[in-house]
C-alpha cells in the first residue's frame, strides 16, 4: 500500500468538512454562482474540488460511481480510505462522478419516486473551466437570470421536465465548484 | 462479510493484540526499545463506535457498542501503520500504529521480541490470573441436589 495514494485527506475534519459544506450548500442556494472550495488533494484525475465534495458528503452509505477515467485504482483506494464509500454502477448511486462524456447517458441514474423525490443521484462532473458566461439559468434562487458556462443545455432541460424528481448537478474545476439543481431552468 | 477468520494472518493478529492491550503499555514498550521514527499523519487520531459482533454456536448478534481510537501514519520511508483501538486513547492508537507501521521494516523481528511477545505475555498471565480468581469462588452444589432419602 502506497502512502502517496492515502494522503490528502482534510487535516483538520471537523472545521474544514463544515466549510466544504457550506460552500456545497451556498452552490446549491445560488445556482450560476461559483463557489471556491479547499482542503483535499485528492490523486489525479480527480480535482480538489471534487475531492473536498466528495469527503464531505460521502461516507459508508452512499455508494459512489466512479465513471471514465476517474475509476482508477488510485481513486478507488483513495476514496475507500477516507469515506469507506461502497463504489457501485450508475444504476445504484446516490453520487456519480466523472466528465460530462464519461457520465452519460443521464437516463440509467436514479431520478428519485414520486414518494421518496430526495431518492435522486448527484452528479459531480468534472470539468477543464466554469466560467459565468454561457446559457441563460432561471429559477429558485436567482434573483432574474444569471449565467454560466453548462456542458449540455438540452441535457439540463430534460432533466427539468422530469421535475419534482430528476438529478441535480455540482460542477467542478480545479478548487471551484458551481451548482445545478434540479429547479433551475437552462436555455 | 465474514464472522470467523480461518487463515493465518501475521499482521490481523498483531493489530488484535494492540487493540485490546491495557492503556499506556504499547507506549511503554514502544519507547523503552526504540526512539519514535518521524512520520506524517494520513488521519490524525479520532474518536468513534463500533459494534461488537459475537457468537457461537449460533448465528451472530450484535453484542453491543465500543468506543474506538483510530488513526493511521505514514513513515518516511513509506510504510503506512493503522491502528484501531479499544477507549478513548490517542497516544495508544498512535502507539500501536507506530508499531503497525515499524512491523512492514526490518525491525519486524527486534519489535516482535520487545514489544508484542511481552504484551500477548502479560496479557495471557492477566487472563490466566483473573481465570484462578474467579475459579477460587466456585461453589459445588451436588450434595444439595442430590435429593437420595
Amino acid at each position: 500500500m502506497q502512502a502517496n495514494t492515502l494522503s490528502g485527506g482534510f487535516t483538520k475534519p471537523a472545521a474544514q468538512s463544515a466549510h466544504a459544506f457550506r460552500r456545497v450548500l451556498e452552490a446549491m442556494a445560488r445556482p450560476g454562482t461559483i463557489q471556491d472550495i479547499e482542503g483535499a488533494a485528492p490523486p489525479a484525475p480527480m480535482s480538489p474540488a471534487m475531492g473536498a465534495v466528495l469527503l464531505t458528503l460521502c461516507d459508508t452509505e452512499t455508494p459512489v460511481y466512479l465513471a471514465g477515467d476517474m475509476d482508477c485504482e488510485a481513486v478507488r483506494t483513495w476514496l475507500a480510505f477516507h469515506t469507506g464509500a461502497p463504489f457501485v454502477g450508475p444504476a445504484h448511486c446516490m453520487f456519480a462522478v466523472g466528465s460530462w462524456d464519461a457520465l452519460a447517458p443521464l437516463a440509467v441514474y436514479p431520478i428519485g419516486t414520486s414518494e421518496y423525490p430526495d431518492r435522486s443521484a448527484t452528479l459531480i462532473v468534472e470539468r477543464s473551466e466554469l466560467s459565468v458566461k454561457g446559457a441563460t439559468l432561471t429559477g429558485p434562487g436567482i434573483k432574474g437570470q444569471t449565467t454560466l458556462s453548462v456542458p449540455d443545455v438540452d441535457a439540463f432541460q430534460t432533466n427539468r421536465k422530469l421535475f419534482p424528481l430528476g438529478l441535480d448537478f455540482i460542477l467542478t474545476s480545479g478548487a471551484r465548484l458551481a451548482a445545478l439543481p434540479r429547479s433551475t431552468k437552462v436555455s | 462479510m465474514k464472522d470467523t477468520v480461518s487463515e493465518i494472518n501475521p499482521r490481523k493478529d498483531w493489530m488484535g493484540l494492540m487493540a485490546k492491550a491495557p492503556q499506556g503499555r504499547v507506549a511503554a514498550l514502544l519507547d523503552a526499545e526504540i526512539s519514535r521514527p518521524a512520520f506524517t499523519w494520513l488521519r490524525a487520531p479520532e474518536l468513534g463506535s463500533t459494534m461488537v459482533r459475537a457468537g457461537a454456536t449460533g448465528a451472530a448478534f450484535n453484542l453491543g457498542e465500543m468506543t474506538i481510537t483510530r488513526c493511521a501514519l505514514t513513515l518516511d520511508t513509506g510504510e503506512v501503520g493503522h491502528s484501531y483501538i479499544q477507549g478513548r486513547q490517542k497516544a495508544d492508537a498512535e502507539a500501536a500504529a507506530l508499531v503497525d507501521a515499524l512491523m512492514q521494516t526490518e525491525m519486524a523481528s527486534r519489535l516482535r521480541e520487545t514489544v508484542l511477545k511481552p504484551l500477548q505475555a502479560e496479557m495471557v498471565t492477566a487472563k490466566a490470573a483473573r481465570a484462578a480468581k474467579a475459579a477460587a469462588t466456585k461453589v459445588d452444589f451436588f450434595t444439595m441436589t442430590r435429593g437420595e432419602d
